[in-house]
């Protein structure tokens, strides 16, 4: 059998590469990588992966995990979140979460913050269950929820709950290239604040002015009461993330005061408003159908039956679940939109948002 | 021995020789709700305990296999060369069958790790997985013995039950399964690819068939360059040793899975059904079907390991989805109900399986009568080890 000739890269590179070859014809079937995953599962051509080193609670049901990242891992812009692959009662589950460490750590160390969600199969299992030393996936960090440079002269960052996750990213690393910072952070009550102390702190301080708001005791933020708070809010360029319902109510303040471009909001899950008629689900390549009601997405649904779906953000902003709708109706729980197809027509539908809509076949 | 599953009217005429006469409808249906409540179990159940099962059987298979190639550099010095050939031996056959095998079945896809994963999986076998998949999966596990419709049933080549009608052709069975069973691969490959079939009816001229056929050939130049000629190159002074221990690895693997697949459907016992019989068969009769048309072989958990649980055949063609380390967990639970319902649970030592599947196939090849007389004959000279119970 020949060699396959290596582009002329200079004779190092052309004789790893021959190297390699010769590794895939004695390891084939499989990979030579997948015997090098059994020795070194960090190293730079590996799948990126990850290995729990550190976990430290934040609150009752937070807690952050220092991870080492393979050597592939490229780094990451403030704000921005990477999607974790764990194996959670042996399934393998995709989250995202925003990274919160500073970058560029002299340790090659990063660091997510994870708030258990009730009856969270990730959430709960990184709070209470995971251990160090544990592997997991991971992909590069992505995500546009990340401060501009140059640094905005004002700025405003109004979060809830685990929402301060990518802002306490930003302010770890950017603080101190803001002028004049206004927090805004809302959670049940003063011992449910995750990182209440560095919060309190860069407020004591000077850094930045903290606004807390305890929703048992002071009730929900109200928008209609925004410039009692923030006097100057339609100045600041501003930064959201919590629940759904802060996050709606809030481009619904900024769109009313013509300020809609200074607000950046990220959402940690799709906002569902259509639900219908689910139907019968092939999801033609594994061979697997299944019924599926109108609420399910069909990400979820593939998933469940064993079928390797691709993932993202789970929340139909990265595209990464995108998947050729062969035949059959399905239907944007965004929108309601139904998308139809028959064969040929190589439709692709973001699975993490789409539900059934009558029987559908899906290519995976 | 042929068994006929037909509708159950009050006044229903069964065969005298139907081991299911006994069964009113409503024990088959209970049968089945028994067993489909038996994998709902087992399915919700499912844990981290399985998949690491299925990770260190694969590790270990993937080290075993490795250092047996390592030593084999050194194939020159016979402990080397002997060592190195069992390890090999070894480690393809738990490659095959309680990795390869199972994980086709899809009984790892719920892990959704696409590296343990049906769709993904690739054999060290020269049929490509998603050929075997087809005739494995979709085929046999469905028309499971059924004369005519499951392949697996002798391959096409052989008389199976003396229902079918005898030609001088079938004298020459035992060669023929004999034969098989060395090249066994090799024999799955060109049956996966139905080219008999093709060969007969044209179809091998379609682009279709053309493009599957050259990706058996690609499948097998790719199998060929690893065992025997990269793997003796890397071997430098010990080539030749080397080649001749990839040869013997996988004449042993053949032999083995051979073997232990015969004993999973030909042992005394078995049964094999027309294809008139499976026509409307409801849930609880395709149930009773693998049932009785399943063998177990018994031994140690060495064994169980070795064939890929198939040494649970009958709780392996029940659910063939389930993790292979659950078959021998449920087998008791199964075993109890096939008493229950007075039915026959087949199963016995490896050598009494093999013996008994190999004596069937050598009877068949004669004509009726003639088997009838050698059988008398036999049973007074065949050794009492290899006796069923
Ligand atoms: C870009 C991005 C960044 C994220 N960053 C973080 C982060 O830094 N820290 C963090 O803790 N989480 C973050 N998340 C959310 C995280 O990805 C998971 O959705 C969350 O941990 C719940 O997963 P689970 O498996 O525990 O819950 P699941 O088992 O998936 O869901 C359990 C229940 O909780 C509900 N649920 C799921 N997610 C939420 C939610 N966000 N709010 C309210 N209810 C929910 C579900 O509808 C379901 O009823 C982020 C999500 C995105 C898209
Ligand atoms: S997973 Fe990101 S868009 Fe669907």
């Amino acid at each position: 059998m020949a060699f396959v000739a290596a582009p002329r890269r200079g004779a190092f590179a052309s004789l790893g590469a021959r190297v390699a070859r010769l590794a895939e014809l004695v390891t084939t079937p499989v990979v030579p990588s997948d015997y090098l995953d059994m020795l070194s599962p960090l190293r730079a051509s590996a799948d990126l992966r990850g290995r729990i080193e550190e976990i430290h609670p934040e609150t009752r049901d937070a807690a952050t995990l220092v991870i080492r990242p393979g050597k592939g891992w490229r780094g990451h812009a403030p704000g921005q979140y990477v999607r974790i692959g764990v194996d959670v009662d042996g399934v393998r589950q995709w989250r995202a979460y925003s990274l919160t460490s500073r970058t560029g750590r002299a340790d090659g160390r990063i660091s997510v913050t994870v708030k258990a969600m009730p009856d969270g199969t990730v959430s709960n299992y990184l709070v209470r269950r995971a251990r160090t030393g544990t592997l997991i996936q991971l992909d590069q960090a992505t995500g546009d929820f990340t401060l501009p440079s140059p640094r905005p002269r004002k700025a405003l960052f109004l979060t809830a709950g685990s929402g301060i996750t990518p802002v306490m990213g930003m302010l770890r690393n950017a603080v101190d290239e803001l002028a004049d910072v206004v927090v805004v952070h809302s959670a049940p009550r003063s011992h449910d604040v995750i990182f209440a102390d560095e919060l309190r702190h860069l407020a004591t301080s000077g850094r930045i002015r903290l606004v807390e708001r305890h929703t048992d005791v002071d009730g929900m933020l109200d928008f209609g009461q925004l410039g009692g708070i923030v006097a100057d809010w339609t100045e600041r360029e501003t930064w959201a993330c919590g629940p759904t319902g802060l996050l709606d109510a809030a481009d619904q303040r900024w769109s009313d005061a013509g300020v809609a471009d200074r607000l950046h909001t990220e959402r940690f899950r799709p906002t569902v408003i259509v639900t219908g008629e689910g139907g019968q689900v092939t999801f033609s390549q594994t061979g697997t159908t299944v019924d599926a009601d109108g609420s399910t997405a069909l990400l979820d649904t593939g998933e469940r039956a064993g079928v390797l779906m691709p993932s993202g953000c789970r929340m139909g902003i990265c595209f990464g679940c995108v998947s050729p709708l062969r035949s059959g109706a399905v239907r944007d729980l965004r929108n309601g939109e139904v998308t139809t197809a028959v064969p040929g027509d190589g439709v692709l539908i973001q699975t993490c948002v789409s539900a059934a809509a009558g029987a559908c076949d899906i290519e995976r | 021995m042929t068994a006929v599953m037909s509708e159950r009217p009050a006044a229903r005429t069964v065969p005298v020789d139907d081991p299911t006469a006994h069964l009113t409808d409503a024990d088959i249906e209970n049968i089945a709700k028994e067993l489909d409540a038996l994998r709902e179990r087992v399915i919700a159940s499912r844990g981290a305990r399985d998949a690491a099962y299925i990770r260190r059987v694969i590790d270990v298979q993937r080290k075993l296999e490795l250092g047996s190639r390592g030593v084999l550099v050194f194939s020159l010095f016979p402990p080397a060369w002997l060592l190195g050939t069992l390890g090999l031996s070894a480690a393809k056959i738990v490659e095959n069958m309680e990795i390869g095998h199972n994980v086709m079945h899809g009984q790892w896809d719920w892990m959704r790790d696409p590296k343990i994963h049906s769709t993904t999986w690739e054999w060290d076998n020269v049929s490509p997985s998603d050929q075997w998949k087809r005739t494995h999966n979709g085929m046999h596990h469905t028309y499971t013995n059924v004369i005519g419709e499951d392949g697996d049933l002798g391959y096409g080549l052989m008389r199976v039950s003396p229902d079918q009608p005898w030609s001088p052709f079938y004298l020459g069975q035992p060669l023929w399964n004999f034969v098989n069973a060395c090249f066994f691969e090799f024999g799955i490959a060109a049956y996966d690819l139905e080219l008999r079939d093709s060969l007969t009816d044209g179809r091998h001229k379609t682009p279709e068939f053309r493009e599957r056929a050259q990706r058996v050939l690609r499948k097998i130049r790719q199998q060929v360059t690893k065992d025997y000629v990269v793997h003796p190159l890397l071997s430098g002074p010990s080539a030749l040793h080397t080649l001749g221990a990839n040869f013997v690895a996988n004449l042993v693997r053949n032999l083995w899975t051979h073997s232990v697949i015969m004993c999973g459907h030909f042992p005394e016992g078995v049964d094999t059904f027309e294809k008139s019989s499976i026509e409307g068969e409801t849930r609880g009769q395709w149930y009773l079907r693998q049932m009785l048309g399943s063998a177990n072989i018994s031994g140690s958990p060495l064994l169980h390991l070795m064939s890929g649980n198939l040494s649970h055949q009958i709780e392996h063609h029940l659910f063939p989805d389930l993790p292979s380390n659950r078959y021998g967990e449920i087998a008791p639970e199964v075993r109890d109900l096939f008493e229950r319902y007075g039915l026959n649970y087949v199963t016995g030592p490896l050598p009494k399986q093999v013996a008994s599947a190999w004596r069937k196939i050598f009877l068949l090849s004669l004509p009726n009568d003639a088997a009838e007389r050698v059988d008398r004959v036999l049973k007074r000279f065949w050794p009492k080890w290899l006796r069923t119970a």
